[in-house]
């Protein structure tokens, strides 16, 4: 292993060092810049006097061989620091994999819309839960009133997973689920249903997201403090690398960071901190790093500043190859390559002429492809009003086979490599990646600078400074501030009624009346006992409490019971 | 001069999209307005005695999990059971137009959507505040 002490200063110094010695070495831009640039300027004025990105990155007039000497990327693709990609013919030989996040009601109402989606040619399966679900709450529970099934699937006990998986053969689709706080019972309960199936546990594959730390940071979906969650993960990281060695079981998201009001920098940074912190949590428990890190994937935004979201993908992959390499000592390539799914930005998307946001989530999805990502989501246009109609999924979904399939773009790997802006972008940004790396590490690591509110107050400062820009109209919104209209296009939404809560409530009623309650208690006990012991996996008496029937909360409430629950800190 | 509106600023249910009120509170402070954010997850009946113990002039509801028909009622039947009728409520987030009118006559106002500026909010508060 390299020295690590001093890691990340002297990454930031080898970087600004390569910057200097190249400012003193451009002649030739300096020559443009007087001769032709500066005097047509004079005559021409230009019609913004602030170029940068979300990022703060200065945007120069055009970009030159001389912005990256000393700094440039010979790599191909599919090698170290895979800063092109992860595998050496990407979409030559494999497209992305399409997977259209959906859930909203009962089981039975998303086991519809998926087989909606796979019959017309998705190729992946993603589930959005609602938020008791995501919370932990049965939809029984008094918290739970007017949110079934509203924003997702609800999920109450194993009885529900089974119909949401209705006819959907488990050893032949890829699943992933979006859900977090309570991911270790949710994939108890999927592996329950595979078992019930006759399928094997080594068969599975998908990924459940179990990013708890940006939970903390951003979209703030937990239920107890965060060593516990953590001890949690690490419990599924073992649990996982030896019963379902195809499923992914944590997805390291950048999405709801970014969503949150983040930028580009702040995403990738927090993100890959976040990355950097569950490899250290598998080692720890004495897993080796070969072992688990291909079963780590990360989920990134893309929104609309084009060539800086490509960019992000890119400094993405280089930094994660280049400090597990360097930091952590793995030697092996397929645990150094970053593979990722990306979701076009929901943010971006306007309630004001909703059509625009077609357009949006197309250049979105592009930038995503042209960054090389493993699987994508494409937002639908009718997001900003409610859950998306299936009309509008379609489109939604036909927007990325076209990119796949009409425009070209996926002949060549990495197309944009190479040019110097982009080069330039990839650099600042990993630049900016490691000084927040540095920065985190002074305050002791990830969850030290969750529990300061040091994270959630960057971004939240970022946001309002973004709407302060929104307010003076410096950023645009077509449709929003600038081109409005009065009068607002009306569009088919999708409501979601109170009849879902109804239906589950009676659902869970008929389940309480069946189970036998003696083998819940006993096994609800028994998770108790082993919560209460960390050094004990906790995944197996979860999935034996999940098989007799416990319910969702009656599992996260024994959890509350032991660990307590999270108060975040006051940010505002 | 004129006293400072008093303001609670809340998400009265399971609903973690804070991006909307954190931004409005600084707006809200930085518009000279008092402001005290309830932090996440209250219920409708936390909502409503924080704002009574607070002594607030008004609350500004946030809700982006299609909950607001239940919740943001909610709130003020609390206050009312309270005998409380001097706080004004108004109400934000993903809300159908037609949601819009329900919640008008429960006494929710204003349910502004995406994109509503700054301005237009705080410009509603004055509005609804100066009644009492």
């Amino acid at each position: 292993m390299l020295e690590t002490e001093n890691y990340w200063k002297n990454k930031i110094n080898q970087l600004t060092k390569i910057k200097e010695e190249n400012s003193k070495s451009n002649e030739n831009i300096t020559r443009w810049e007087s001769k032709v640039l500066d005097p047509w300027n004079k005559k021409n004025a230009n019609n913004n006097d602030d170029f940068s990105t979300t990022s703060e990155i200065d945007v120069k007039t055009s970009y030159s061989p001389s912005d990256l000497q000393g700094n440039q990327d010979y790599s191909m693709p599919g090698e170290f620091p895979y800063t092109r990609g992860p595998y050496p013919n990407m979409y030559r030989g494999k497209k992305w994999t399409m997977r259209m996040f959906s859930g909203f009601g009962t089981p039975e109402d998303t086991n519809n819309r998926l087989k909606y989606l796979i019959k017309n040619g998705q190729t992946g399966l993603s589930i959005a839960f609602d938020m008791p679900t995501l919370y932990g709450y049965d939809a029984d529970n008094d918290r739970s009133k007017g949110e079934v099934g509203k924003c997702g699937c609800n999920i109450s006990s194993l009885e529900d997973m089974e119909v949401l998986f209705k006819e959907i053969p488990l050893n032949k689709v890829s699943t992933s689920m979006t859900i977090n706080a309570p991911a270790s019972i949710l994939t108890a309960m999927y592996a329950s249903v595979a078992l019930k199936n006759n399928i094997s546990l080594n068969e599975l594959r998908g990924t459940v997201q179990t990013d708890i730390l940006k939970e903390y940071i951003a979209q703030k979906e937990w239920a107890y403090p965060p060593k516990d969650h953590m001890r949690i993960v690490r419990d599924m990281m073992e649990y996982c690398t030896k019963e379902m060695p195809k499923w992914n079981y944590v997805s390291i998201s950048g999405y709801h960071i970014r969503e949150a009001g983040s930028n580009a920098a702040q995403e990738l940074a927090f993100t890959l901190a976040n990355g950097f912190t569950y490899l250290e949590l598998g080692q720890k428990a004495g897993l080796k790093v070969e072992e688990f890190a291909p079963r780590l994937s990360f989920f990134f935004n893309c929104t609309m500043n084009f060539f800086e979201e490509i960019a992000k993908f890119r400094a993405a992959r280089r930094i994660w190859a280049t400090v597990l390499k360097e930091k952590y000592g793995v030697e092996k390539g397929s645990s150094l390559a970053l593979r990722f799914h990306t979701q076009t930005s929901g943010a971006s998307l306007t309630w004001q002429q909703p059509m625009n946001n077609i357009v949006r989530t197309a250049i979105e999805a592009l930038a995503g492809v042209l960054g090389g990502t493993q699987s994508l989501h494409t937002n639908s246009y009718d997001e900003a009003w409610a859950l998306p109609t299936e009309q509008a999924v379609k489109v939604a979904l036909r927007t990325q086979q076209i990119i796949a399939e009409e425009t070209g773009v996926t002949q060549s790997v990495d197309p944009l490599g190479g040019s110097y802006y982009l080069e330039h972008l990839t650099n600042e940004l990993e630049e900016k990646a490691y000084r927040y790396f540095e920065k985190i590490d002074e305050l002791g690591g990830v969850i030290s600078a969750i529990e300061k509110g040091y994270l959630q107050k960057e971004i939240a400062e970022t946001s309002y400074r973004s709407q302060l820009d929104i307010e003076k109209e410096k950023e645009v919104i077509v449709g929003v501030n600038k081109y409005a209209e009065i009068e607002e296009d009306k569009i088919e939404i999708l409501k979601v009624d109170d009849e879902a809560q109804k239906i589950q409530i009676n659902r869970l009623s008929d389940l309480k009346r069946k189970r036998d309650s003696e083998k819940v208690n006993e096994a609800l006990e028994n998770l108790r006992k082993t919560y209460e012991n960390n050094d004990k996996n906790c995944m197996y008496d979860t999935i034996k409490a999940v098989q007799a029937y416990a319910t969702l909360q009656e599992i996260v409430d024994v959890g509350r019971q032991v660990f307590g629950e999270w108060k975040e800190p006051q940010i505002f | 001069m004129a006293q400072k509106i008093r303001i609670l600023v809340a998400k009265p249910g399971l609903d973690a999209h804070d991006r909307g009120v954190l931004v409005l509170c600084r707006a809200f402070r930085d518009a000279g307005m008092e402001v005290i954010y309830s932090g996440l997850l209250p219920t409708p009946e936390q909502v409503a005695s924080i704002a009574i113990d607070e002594d607030v002039d008004v609350i500004a509801l946030s809700l982006h999990n299609g909950a607001h028909l239940t919740a943001f009622p909610e709130v003020k039947k609390y206050l009312e059971n309270k005998g409380v009728n001097d706080i004004a409520i108004i109400g934000g987030g993903i809300i159908p137009e037609e949601d819009k009118e329900e919640l008008e006559k429960n006494g929710i106002t204003g349910n502004f959507g995406p994109g509503t500026s700054m301005d237009t909010i705080i410009n509603h508060i004055k509005k609804v505040t100066k009644k009492f």
